[in-house]
């Protein structure tokens, strides 16, 4: 059986952090009234502050199966809600015809049953295998179009699914929904309406350190607090892509993979890549600026010490 | 897990509800789009995470009251104004009740927040403007609250001014229909649309199943409009201004900002049905009506907060302005580069080029030339019925 919901924010928090998931207290807030309220909860904000993670975490801290909708461009029921297995329909058919006797009105019923049914993520969610209603995690949804928009609209408000054939499939618990968005563009206030909204902010200094220090136990103290007081720099200056929480945590493993105990120009300067995803930006870095920033991480990281 | 439908009824203490009830009535005021169905929600999240910590009790509102990004400020500056110290907010809206005419001017700090403050009041315009908008309305001049003052057009006579408006209000943008990937039932298509053609064949008495088949969906590409409002374009500015009422209201995915010295989205602004409305909020929105331009710094402005949430899915440019730069085409070649890549297609429609002897001399107009795909005259109803000729073909021209 799953794990119980937690009682309040402080428990939610816990739940949070037991999983290596180190959340503001805001954030936990609204995860615990998501819960509390059967509400979704969407998220939004920059790529790579750890919205997806929040499913993910919330999955496995609640001990419930994660279902994943990754949403794109011209999304459609289909792939998204369910479709009838055409092939085993038509070796049905054609069986049936070999057998002969069945008529047409029993052959009909028995190619719309169930078993020829395939279950896509939102069906899934809804009408779980295992009983246990999951997290359902609809990621990216600015990627998609407006009409899938309309139509999750009316999945989320009734947590139900209308088959043609087969009727309603009404879900007995209400799955856990988390939804993010990378404001790519703005969905809908409908949707949003119908929801708990949170955008995730980048974090603080010092909630990022915390991040790297779970995350990424291998490096030290030292290079931890100037790979985090250098990102927070970059992400003041004006960049067209600053780096997010997952950058940080990736620059971080790549400095340890080679060996640094603190950072250096030269090392910032070969690893840009990691941090930063477009060429204008780190055209923008030169290793002048690098090494100002890096004096200036240096320094502030030993003075947070 | 359903809400409680009494929820107010569950709270303990006696004042709590009434107050989230006020709060909630003052965020609708300053613009958040929160029903009365959002003041149960409200009720239900602080019954949930209780009152005992501030910080959560305002996160719990805000998870419930919020839903965009731009809204969080608002809120935030309501939060700290009304459940800090209700006195601030009653001497606030005192101070900005409507006042003696004239006292408004002499008054040089409102208090802080004043994006709030005003929202409780009832719009009031400043007082400057108010007889100027009485003369405006008289003369059946184009909007109310006209920011501009084009001589060119103050010498029509009212009639023509009508006709202008009329067609410009009948004008369409035919831009060619794309093909999504999105896909739909049809006579004839790629695939067969094997549901359909199972459903059929239960259905259909005779001993053959037709099949269907499934086509591609299309439909216009997003339009994204970007009009130059500086001193320069100020006589064309009042038709642009129409032409682009027309064409956000035309359809789904039209985007419009205009800018001179900053970038402005003014799409909500031009989203009501009644022209004369609609360009009363732009003028209202936009403050750098008529003066420098600084197209490189606004488009440097536009790739960074907007291109990414508007240039999706094959989008079309407009570029609307006389390439006549303040900064000399500073940057603006960088920047008009990005754009035209970020883009399926970058049009340019400049008023200049009305002009016989037009030149490409300018800096900011050798700037952006190299990289448009269209580049089309832009100075009367005449061109702007070319334009939307121009948009009916089918062809796509790439560059380079």
């Amino acid at each position: 059986m799953n794990a119980p919901l937690p009682v309040d924010v402080e428990a939610t928090l816990a739940l949070l952090a037991a999983q290596d998931y180190v959340a503001e207290r805001r954030l936990a807030t609204a995860v615990f009234l998501a819960l509390k309220l059967g509400r979704p909860l969407f998220l939004e904000g920059e790529a790579g502050v750890g919205k997806t993670e929040v499913a993910k975490v919330l999955a496995q801290g609640l001990a419930r199966p994660l279902i994943r909708l990754q949403c794109y461009e011209g999304l459609d029921a289909a792939a998204a809600v369910y479709e009838w297995n055409y092939p085993r329909q038509m070796i049905e058919i054609r069986l049936a015809e070999a057998a002969g006797g069945a008529t047409r009105e029993a052959m009909a019923q028995d190619i719309f049953a169930p078993r020829f049914l395939l279950k896509r993520p939102l069906l899934e969610a809804i009408d779980p295998a295992g009983g246990v209603a999951p997290v359902l995690l609809i990621d990216e949804l600015d990627r998609t179009d407006e009409p899938f928009e309309a139509y999750l609209l009316e999945v989320l408000s009734d947590f139900q699914v209308s088959i043609p054939e087969l009727g309603v499939v009404r879900a007995k618990t209400p799955p856990i929904v988390v939804i993010t968005s990378n404001r790519t563009r703005e969905i809908h206030d409908a949707i949003k309406r119908r929801c708990l909204y949170h955008w995730v902010d980048y974090p603080d200094a010092a909630r990022e350190l915390a991040i790297v220090r779970r995350k990424c136990p291998r490096a030290p103290e030292r290079l931890a607090r100037e790979v985090v007081a250098f990102t927070q720099r970059l992400r003041s200056m004006d960049l067209f892509k600053a780096p997010g929480v997952a950058e940080t945590l990736d620059w971080a493993e790549a400095l340890v993979a080679l060996d640094r105990i603190a950072l250096d120009p030269a090392a910032v300067h070969d690893t840009l890549g990691v941090l930063l995803k477009y060429q204008d930006d780190i055209g923008a870095l030169s290793p002048e600026v690098a090494a100002r920033i890096v004096a200036e991480a240096q320094a502030g990281a030993a003075a947070g010490a | 897990m359903t809400l409680p439908a009494t929820a107010p009824a569950l709270l303990p203490r006696g004042y709590l509800a009434e107050n989230v009830l006020h709060f909630v009535r003052l965020l609708r005021a300053a613009g958040l789009p929160v029903g009365p169905a959002k003041v149960i929600d409200a009720l239900a999240a602080v019954e949930a995470v209780g009152v005992a910590h501030r910080e959560d009790f305002r996160a719990a509102l805000g998870a419930v009251l919020v839903c965009r990004q731009d809204h969080l400020a608002i809120f935030e500056q309501a939060f700290d104004l009304f459940w800090k110290n209700p006195r601030l907010l009653e001497r606030m809206v005192a101070s900005q009740l409507p006042p003696v005419l004239g006292r408004l001017a002499e008054e040089d700090d409102p208090p802080p927040p004043s994006r709030l403050a005003e929202a409780l009041l009832p719009r009031r315009p400043p007082p400057a403007d108010d007889e100027q908008e009485i003369d405006l309305d008289a003369a059946h001049t184009f909007s109310a609250r006209e920011v501009l003052q084009t001589k060119d057009f103050a010498t029509m006579t009212t009639d023509e001014l009508a006709q202008v408006k009329a067609m410009l209000a009948r004008l369409r943008l035919p831009i060619a229909e794309l093909p999504q990937r999105r896909t739909r039932v049809a006579r004839a298509g790629p695939r067969v649309d094997l549901r359909t053609t199972l459903r059929r064949m239960t259905g259909a008495s005779r001993d053959l199943a037709p099949l269907a088949y499934r086509a591609r969906v299309r439909r216009p590409p997003p339009l994204v409009v970007l009009c130059d409002i500086s001193g320069s374009m100020d006589r064309y500015a009042r038709m642009l201004l129409h032409f682009l009422h027309a064409i956000t209201n035309d359809r789904h995915r039209v985007h419009t900002l205009v800018f001179g010295t900053r970038l402005t989205n003014v799409t909500r602004h031009l989203a009501h049905r009644d022209v004369d409305v609609a360009l009363g909020r732009v003028a209202a929105a936009v403050d750098d009506w008529a003066g420098g331009t600084r197209i490189g710094a606004c488009l440097a402005d536009f790739n960074r907060r907007w291109s990414r949430r508007l240039l999706g899915q094959n989008a079309v440019v407009l570029l609307i302005t006389d390439g006549l730069d303040a900064d000399g085409g500073e940057g603006l070649a960088f920047e008009i580069e990005r754009l035209a890549k970020s883009c399926a297609r970058l049009v340019w429609l400049n008023p200049l080029l009305r002009y016989a002897g037009f030149e490409a001399r300018p800096a900011g107009i050798r700037a952006i030339l190299p990289f448009v795909d269209e580049f089309l005259p832009v100075h009367n109803v005449a061109s702007l019925r070319d334009l939307a000729a121009a948009f009916d073909t089918t062809r796509r021209r790439r560059r380079r």
